[in-house]
């Protein structure tokens, strides 16, 4: 597998998800700068997590009209794989790669934490090494990232079964208290209809490693990996 | 007619004694752009002359310690080419009268003295007090401090893994605000701020200067008053982003060829970063105040060498260099000029409009400040409190009272909204002794702290320094790191008082001490004085920040308990000390009495056999006993536990239970250990001549001691429950 993260101004999760990438890949992703207009060829693409141009107005909207967004739209379009963490999945709404919105946490306030998600589907090649209703643990780190969708768009990311995480108890039930931001329907990451592009608001990244407390992000990688190698 | 009449002179918080001292440095009267650069650089921000006789007894020196004060930052050894830059700096009175914006800066500015030096910066902590909760701002001051600091460390992308955080009414006037950040570097490729090189271009880059923060050292040198409100332009306002780009562009240009010297421009802006520079190279420094690039129109010389604007830097680059230096800042978009050319006339001779507006000497500002021996008294020493005087009540009770107290409450509210985890290498994240950071692709970590017991310094200054810097070693060593070296930011009231001015000599005599016998250098620091409101002064607060070094860090330990069935062992002598204790705080509501005593030549003993069993994997858990005493620590370990572990506590009969439970005797550690290690654990206590004894077994679900029990879930929601509570709905600051 050949995989770029993409590094905006103010992105500051580029080198974690690097690092997550390289442990499952066993070479560097390609480092690549917003200003440029080519990209490589590559199965993966990952928009990383951190502040892109700060996100002084909507986070996300900037970077959704970088010169290289326009590239990765294309090559996301052709089916290559797309994974937007955090601000990278604020960036992929803003560009309309993925649909519905990030608004500000219900409590308004930044949230670093892990919290329990529920893998809602193993089919793909993002999540083919984790169990349909299993329960993970990743941390998530935003103050924007409580998900909307107008009913009609919610009804068809439903209906498509486009969900890829809901925020969950550790059993795996779905009361209020286990929604960290207000998300719609718990909704922590989505699916484009094709299922080629990802983004989720918790950070598998961070949770990669023992050492740092728990590995079950790793198995994204692996399954990245896996199916495109 | 002059236009710098006494008025003006006083406006500028100089003295009279000062100005003449002025006036025979210059020859002649300053104008009010020279003034107004003596008035910044004389205060007791940048010049420390209150506290400089007294911190030059401090120990700054080891064989590890490689730069120690009096550069940006304080650097360490940590072997393999790597370096430690950290620091630990205030921001107390900005962040009282705009709370976000006066601690994001204070974030960004200590961020600065850290890359500014060639470093990464690897994990920001905090230290933090404020007023009694129940005072109608403390709320609002909490909400905006935590808001600005996340919202500054989040952004630039450095984890913030830790601080500290008290509550007294003595701040009720006065919050402290201390920042500390940790950076790493390659020992090879370090920068320093000494100016070399006459000819040498003199470059400007970062953000535009503005109007803001005009005064603000001045502000930060003075008591508060009822107008102190009024001060709010002189804070100022910080960028995040730019400072993420700031710190990216300065470390790829410092990994070409191209810096002689760089220095950010903090407190007093350009005129301390400029007068630093050529002071310390003994050179001079011509400059165009035209070319300074601004954000406002019509900016006069005086207002562009005062403002305190954030997120810019100073730097001599190497002939030729500047258009290596040029595209970096391009590609990080941000703002680049040649402001002047080094000198060999030991003067700063500033232009504005093509005329020259100020022709000052530099040594006589930056190196030949004011240095005061201000008289001072020694604080009388209270009288021992004894346990018997000391009202007992149920020692659950009690239990479930402090760690539901503002001072032991989870702090969870506040370091949820810290991106703890970004740069994925914190492995001990905050709620433990100290936080533990790995080092980016090695085995190595560093164990970071801070520690202060401002009632300990309150009680006895001496006393209470020894104690902060016992407790920082004694944080690192629980988490099985070799302590290193430290940081100080030494906050008190208001010097020219012989009382304050006996604390601070009091406060430094004891870190001092403490400092030599723990072998612990003070590498880096800061002062905030003047931190009084309607002649009311802080509790003394010499906080520290401290480094330790872990080789390897699969060897770390956390202060959870891991199972059930284990043996729990203090190590250290306890005798039931109460004075000036927790327990006398807030179940006796009396402030008196002695603080306990440090035995210092104990206290290294004790931490290196700590380090000893830690290392030989002989310790499951392991936490410093500090605020509070036993029954707190043991029910630190247990809420931190997976699945709640609870613990079965014997106490020896020879003391009242309460002052047994506690008591705060120094120098104690409680570890948990396997049934089969403790022979082990207990021979080698007594090979370093520790007391050790097994006062308790791991298991269950409850806490219990002399016949009293509560379970560790009920605890555990006494103590997460009083911050969420008492913050209620408060919305953040910004």
């Amino acid at each position: 597998m050949k995989a770029a993260v993409i590094v905006f101004p103010g992105s500051n999760c580029d080198r974690d998800v690097a690092v997550a990438l390289e442990a499952s890949m066993g070479a560097k992703p390609l480092m690549v700068w917003h200003r440029d207009t080519e990209l490589p060829q590559v199965d993966l693409i990952a928009v990383p997590g951190g502040f892109s141009y700060g996100d002084y107005l909507r986070c996300g909207a900037m970077a959704a009209h970088s010169p290289i967004m326009r590239e990765v739209k294309a090559r996301a379009e052709a089916g290559v794989r797309v994974l937007g963490i955090c601000n990278g999945f604020q960036v992929l709404t803003e560009a309309g790669l993925l649909p519905g919105v990030l608004m500000r946490n219900s409590g308004l306030k930044f949230i670093c934490r892990d919290v329990h998600l529920r893998v809602e589907d193993s089919e793909t090649d993002f999540c083919r090494q984790y169990q349909c209703g299993e329960v993970v643990r990743f941390p998530i780190a935003h103050a924007e990232g409580n998900f909307f969708a107008d009913d009609e768009t919610f009804r068809a990311i439903e209906g498509n079964g486009q969900v890829a995480f809901r925020y969950c108890t550790p059993d795996g039930g779905f009361d209020p208290a286990a929604n960290p931001n207000g998300s719609l329907g718990n909704v922590a990451g989505i699916y484009n209809e094709k299922r080629n592009v990802l983004g989720l608001m918790p950070h598998p990244e961070r949770l990669a490693e023992d050492l740092l407390g728990g590995s079950d992000g790793k198995r994204m990688f692996d399954s990245l990996v896996e199916a495109l190698s | 007619m002059s236009n710098i009449t006494p008025e003006v002179i006083a406006q500028h918080g100089i003295k009279p004694d000062e100005y003449q001292r002025i006036l025979e440095i210059m020859g002649r009267e300053p104008n009010l752009t020279e003034l107004g650069i003596f008035s910044v650089m004389w205060s007791e921000h940048c010049s420390y002359k209150s506290s400089k006789k007294w911190l030059k007894t401090l120990p700054t020196t080891a064989p590890w310690v490689i730069c120690g004060p009096g550069e940006n930052a304080g650097i360490i050894d940590i072997g393999d080419n790597q370096a430690i830059v950290f620091k630990m700096e205030s921001h107390n009175h900005p962040s009282f009268i705009e709370p976000y914006q006066g601690a994001a800066t204070g974030v960004g500015g200590i961020l600065r003295d850290v890359f500014t030096m060639g470093a990464r910066p690897i994990a920001n902590m905090n230290a933090l007090r404020f007023g009694d909760p129940s005072n109608p701002k403390t709320r609002h001051l909490v909400a905006g401090v935590v808001a600005g600091i996340g919202g500054y460390g989040n952004c630039v992308g450095v984890p913030t893994v830790g601080g500290e955080t008290n509550f007294h009414k003595s701040y009720n006037g006065n919050i402290l605000v201390n920042a500390m950040t940790v950076g790493l570097a390659d020992k090879d490729n370090i920068f320093y701020s000494a100016a070399a090189g006459v000819g040498n271009p003199v470059v400007y880059f970062g953000s535009k200067t503005g109007r803001d923060g005009i005064h603000g050292a001045t502000m930060a040198s003075a008591e508060f008053d009822e107008k102190s409100e009024e001060k709010r332009p002189t804070v100022q306002v910080g960028d995040p982003f730019t400072e993420k780009l700031l710190i990216e562009a300065c470390l790829e240009l410092m990994a070409t060829d191209a810096i002689v010297a760089i220095q950010d421009m903090g407190a007093a802006g350009l005129t301390s970063s400029s007068f630093e520079m050529a002071s310390k190279g003994g050179l001079g420094i011509e400059m165009d105040l035209d070319s300074v690039p601004m954000r406002e129109e019509g900016m006069t010389a005086y207002e562009i060498m005062l403002s305190e604007s954030q997120e810019r830097m100073l730097m001599i680059l190497k002939p030729g260099k500047e258009d290596v230096a040029r595209a970096i800042m391009d590609k990080w978009e941000l703002d680049f000029a040649v402001i002047g050319v080094l000198t060999d006339t030991g003067r700063m001779v500033l232009k504005r409009h093509g005329q020259v507006v100020a022709d000052l000497p530099i040594d006589p500002l930056a190196q030949a400040s004011p240095e005061y021996d201000r008289p001072w008294v020694a604080p009388a020493k209270p009288p021992v409190v004894l346990a018997e005087d000391v009202p007992a009540q149920c020692p659950i009770e009690a239990l479930k009272t402090l760690l539901a107290c503002p001072d032991l409450a989870s702090k969870r509210w506040i370091y949820q909204q810290y991106d703890h985890m970004v740069m994925g290498d914190t492995v001990q994240r905050p709620g433990g002794d100290a936080a533990v950071v790995r080092i980016h692709g090695t085995p190595k970590a560093v164990a970071i702290t801070t520690d202060c017991t401002p009632r300990y310094c309150q009680a006895d200054p001496h006393e209470g320094g020894r104690q902060a810097v016992a407790e920082a070693y004694r944080n690192l060593s629980a988490t099985g790191a070799v302590p290193l070296a430290v940081t100080d930011n030494l906050n008190f009231g208001n010097p020219e008082k012989p009382e304050i001015m006996g604390q601070i000599v009091e406060a430094i005599r004891g870190m001092g001490e403490a400092c030599r016998d723990l072998d612990f250098p003070v590498v880096s620091g800061n002062v905030s004085l003047y931190n009084e409101t309607q002649g009311t002064a802080i509790q003394p607060t010499p906080a520290i920040g401290a480094v330790g070094l872990l080789d390897d860090v699969s060897r770390h330990t956390t202060i959870a308990f891991k199972d059930a069935g284990n043996a729990i062992v203090l190590l250290g002598e306890t005798k039931g000390w109460l004075g000036a204790s927790l327990y006398l705080r807030e179940i006796c509501h009396r402030e008196d009495g002695a603080p306990p005593p440090v035995a210092l030549h104990r206290e290294r003993r004790k931490g290196e056999l700590v380090r000893q069993l830690i290392q030989d994997g002989l310790v499951s858990a392991c936490h410093d006993v500090s605020d509070g005493g036993i029954l707190v620590a043991v029910a630190e370990m247990a809420m931190a536990s997976e699945g709640l572990i609870g613990a079965a506590l014997d106490h020896p009969s020879t003391l009242p239970l309460h002052a047994w439970c506690f008591g705060e005797d120094q120098g104690r550690y409680i570890l948990e250990v396997r049934q089969d290690d403790l022979v082990s654990v207990l021979e080698e206590a007594q090979e370093h001549d520790v007391g050790a004894r097994v006062i308790g077994t791991t298991g269950g679900h409850v806490i219990s001691i002399g016949g009293r029990a509560a379970t560790v879930e009920d605890l555990k929601a006494a103590n997460e429950g009083w911050m969420p509570k008492y913050m209620g709905n408060e919305m953040s600051g910004h």
